[in-house]
């Protein structure tokens, strides 16, 4: 096994080759906000929160997908990220429609923790109050897209850990939906094992279970890494 | 297929070729301004003289000067006719026995022509690109055999480092040290991809080499599979390009017919397969990451870098991508020698550049120049200076680039010079502006372009354009303060610092280099921040999701 010596925000680490950065932080208790990564599944880097500053480095990196490297000095909280992390939730809240209130995640949300993280206590973006609907048709679940924040985590935990592959992203740019199916009804598509795991997934209110309301979603999360090591490793511990 | 073969096929297509051959454009351009019938009229007028054993009409590619076509021109008379219809077209036939020819004569000896040094463009205008004997007649795959039988493939990689050739779609990066990356990949399955997804507003330089000279770029791609040890290749062009999609389908099938793509070209244990793929219409695929996934199949999304597609690229293989321009630069390489190349150009920018030339320019068109040459020269003498007015500024790079004003006209065109002044040399884009465009206007106009084209994956680029655009809006709409301006900057750099891949990371470059040279165009459409006691809109402003305050009800208190 090989060793890489790296330092994170002036504290000297030793973690194995192959290993990301994310984790290497993790491992030393370096918290680095995040949303669209999920334990258990592929990276995405694409919520953009966990970029960090690499000395010698002009480019700022997301730590979920960058191998630690041998010697790297790693900044994770700067003036600069910070800042950023700020306007990238802002940018989040303003872009759908997440009123903490009547939201069923509320008190145990993502979104809402990275907001607390981040130091959000407002945008300074306007709302865009978008009108994305609610798709009902399930008789388990639902999903309110307005409360998405497009982290695909639940397209990657159906398509890797289930296999079903009933979500994925359909059109582009500010008109992006996670679509089910062939743009069916959640509700008709064959596919769908209702498993839940995309409702474990999903870090808001977004995807959740029918018949629960403000405050009465709790995801498992840990569900999902523990499926996926008992997977790969044949480890079931939790 | 062996090198005599090939030289036979090139004296008997020079045999064939008749001693008059009179050309017309027949690229999207030309097409559209009646090309094709100006063709039939010329042929018709060719039988009514009994001139078919002198004459001939060749359709040939784009012979640059776009903006007055559609072009007719007489070889070896080097006459140039502009702006020809159908209806006057009969009397340049009758011109060769004597007569007066009705459309208007361009001129051969205008900068426009005399100050482009075409290296890509040596044979586009000049021969039939639907047809491979044309192409073989002017040496065509001669360097392809080259390289085969005289060079192995490290030496061709070489070559092209020593050429000092860098990628022509944008980034700069150099083409000799990404083929050596591929090259020095553990064999196995490995990949050439000739990205012809061009798609900044205003470019068409791509498109015109894949119209006029599509083996230009097979050759170039063979050439650049044996280097690195690739056996098949994939084109991938946009679908609104139907004309390039269908003469690199007929090259395509010539070349195989002749031996000169698929399996043991020119009897030689090299194979070498091209494939086209035609994008679904997303300025996205461009980004290498996209394109591949798109390629495969799956939606056109980025993926962080590294690992660079050199290392793992399409179906996890190691795989080379280059632009189209980039690739159709090979043979000329591999033809007249690394020095000869290198000889061209600036220290760090080697060769020529195509760009096209548009907006408010008296000569609109493609024009291919050495590395170096100042804006000054392109705009003023070339393109003959801005029609009754005065040129305000430059925008190069497409939505990626920047505007380049009036006072910085004599910085030379190269990779380094240009990113110097805040704008970068992109795929070739040139758009003119006069003094009646509002820079601001310019802004949002590309804004609105990267907010449509933004795959939507990461955050920063798929909101922050819509930020960006909502609020150079309202600064057109005079309704913004300073505080939006300094917001407006401060997203700029977040969405530059953290998007995920280059569209988001050059999203702002409009923006910012507008704000830069044209600071006080934006200021001028501010307005002073008014005190509301009640803000017009607050009652139906909610309170944000945190439960504090919204900012426009701080604001002035």
């Amino acid at each position: 096994m090989a060793v890489r010596t790296l330092k994170i925000d002036d504290r000297e680490l030793a973690v194995e080759a192959g290993t990301s950065i994310l984790e290497a932080a993790q491992e030393a208790g370096i918290p680095i906000p995040r949303l669209c990564h999920l334990e258990g599944v592929t990276p995405v880097g694409a919520c953009r929160l966990c970029l960090v500053e690499i000395e010698g480095l002009n480019k700022l990196l997301p730590a979920c997908v960058t191998e630690v490297g041998e010697g790297m000095v790693i900044h994770t909280q700067t003036a600069k990220l910070q800042e950023y992390r700020r306007m990238t939730v802002e940018l989040i809240f303003a872009e759908g429609n997440h009123i903490c209130a009547i939201c069923v995640a509320n008190g145990d949300c993502e979104l809402q923790d990275v907001a607390i993280q981040v130091g959000m206590d407002h945008s300074r973006f306007p709302y865009q109050f978008p009108d994305r609907g609610i798709d009902l048709s399930h008789p388990l679940f639902a999903i309110d897209h307005n409360r998405c924040i497009l982290c695909t985590r639940c397209v990657r935990v159906c398509d890797e850990i289930e296999g079903a592959h009933v979500w994925d992203v359909a059109q582009r740019g500010p008109d992006c939906y996670i679509v089910s199916g062939l743009n069916q009804p959640w509700g008709e598509v064959e596919a769908c094992t209702s498993c839940g795991k995309c409702v474990d997934a999903c870090p808001t209110g977004a995807i959740f279970k029918k018949g629960s309301t403000t405050g009465e979603k709790h995801a498992d999360t840990a569900k999902l890494e523990f499926l996926s090591t008992a997977r790969e490793k044949h480890q079931w511990t939790r | 297929m062996e090198l005599q073969t090939l030289q036979n096929i090139a004296s008997n297509e020079r045999a064939r070729q008749k001693s008059v051959r009179i050309y017309c454009c027949t690229s999207t351009g030309c097409r559209a301004a009646a090309a094709l019938e100006i063709i039939e009229t010329l042929e018709g007028a060719i039988h009514q003289r009994h001139l078919q054993d002198q004459v001939e009409v060749v359709g040939v590619g784009c012979m640059g000067f776009c903006g007055r076509g559609p072009l007719v021109q007489v070889d070896p008379d080097n006459l140039l006719y502009q702006e020809v219809v159908p209806d006057q077209a009969a009397s340049i036939i009758a011109a060769l026995q004597g007569g007066e020819a009705q459309p208007q004569r361009g001129n051969v000896h205008h900068p426009f022509f005399t100050r482009q040094m075409p290296v890509v463009r040596e044979y586009s205008g000049k021969i039939d690109p639907e047809r491979i004997e044309e192409y073989i007649a002017v040496g065509g795959y001669q360097s392809l055999y080259r390289t085969i039988y005289e060079m192995t493939p490290a030496q061709v990689v070489e070559e092209i480092s020593r050429s000092g050739l860098r990628g022509r779609g944008g980034g700069g990066y150099p083409t000799g040290l990404k083929w050596a990356t591929v090259a020095k990949m553990p064999g196995g399955q490995k990949y050439v991809i000739c990205n012809g997804d061009e798609g900044d507003p205003g470019a068409f330089m791509d498109r015109s080499i894949l119209e006029s000279d599509p083996h230009l770029v097979l050759e170039g791609m063979a050439i650049a599979g044996y280097a690195v040890g690739a056996n098949h290749g994939y084109i991938y062009v946009r679908a609104e390009y139907p004309l390039a999609i269908d003469r690199l389908q007929k090259g395509i099938q010539q070349a195989k017919r002749y031996g000169l793509l698929g399996s043991q070209i020119f009897d030689s244990p090299f194979d070498f397969k091209i494939d086209i793929r035609i994008g679904a219409g997303a300025f996205v695929c461009g980004e290498e990451t996209a394109l591949i996934h798109s390629i495969e199949g799956g939606r056109g999304n980025p993926v962080p870098r590294p690992p660079y597609p050199a290392e793992r690229g399409l179906y996890q293989c190691p795989t080379l991508i280059n632009n189209v321009e980039t690739l159709a630069n090979i043979t000329a390489i591999i033809r007249n020698g690394a020095a000869w190349y290198a000889g061209i150009g600036t220290e760090t920018s080697k060769g020529t550049k195509i760009f096209a030339l548009t907006g408010k320019i008296c000569n609109n068109g493609l024009i291919e120049v050495p590395m170096g040459i100042t804006l000054r020269e392109i705009v003023e003498e070339m393109g003959g200076g801005v029609p009754g007015g005065e040129v305000k500024a430059i925008q190069t790079g497409g939505p990626s680039g920047g505007c380049i004003p009036k006072t910085l006209l004599d910085t030379p065109v190269d990779y380094d010079s240009l990113r110097q002044v805040g704008s970068i040399m992109g795929s070739g884009g040139m758009v003119v502006m006069d003094q009646s465009t509002s820079m601001v206007e310019i802004a949002q106009f590309y804004m609105d372009f990267c907010r449509e084209e933004t795959c939507g994956k990461c955050v920063p680029c798929r909101t922050g354009t819509v930020q960006l655009y909502a609020l150079l809006t309202k600064l057109l709409e005079r309704q913004a303060t300073p505080a939006d301006l300094a917001q407006l900057e401060a997203l700029c750099a977040m969405v530059r610092d953290t998007s995920l891949c280059g569209l988001g990371q050059t999203a702002p470059n409009p923006v910012l280099s507008t704000l830069k040279y044209f600071r006080e165009e934006y200021e001028a459409l501010l307005v002073e921040p008014q005190y509301h006691p009640h803000p017009p809109g607050a009652a139906n402003q909610p309170v944000s999701a945190l439960g504090s305050v919204p900012d426009s009800m701080l604001e002035g208190a």
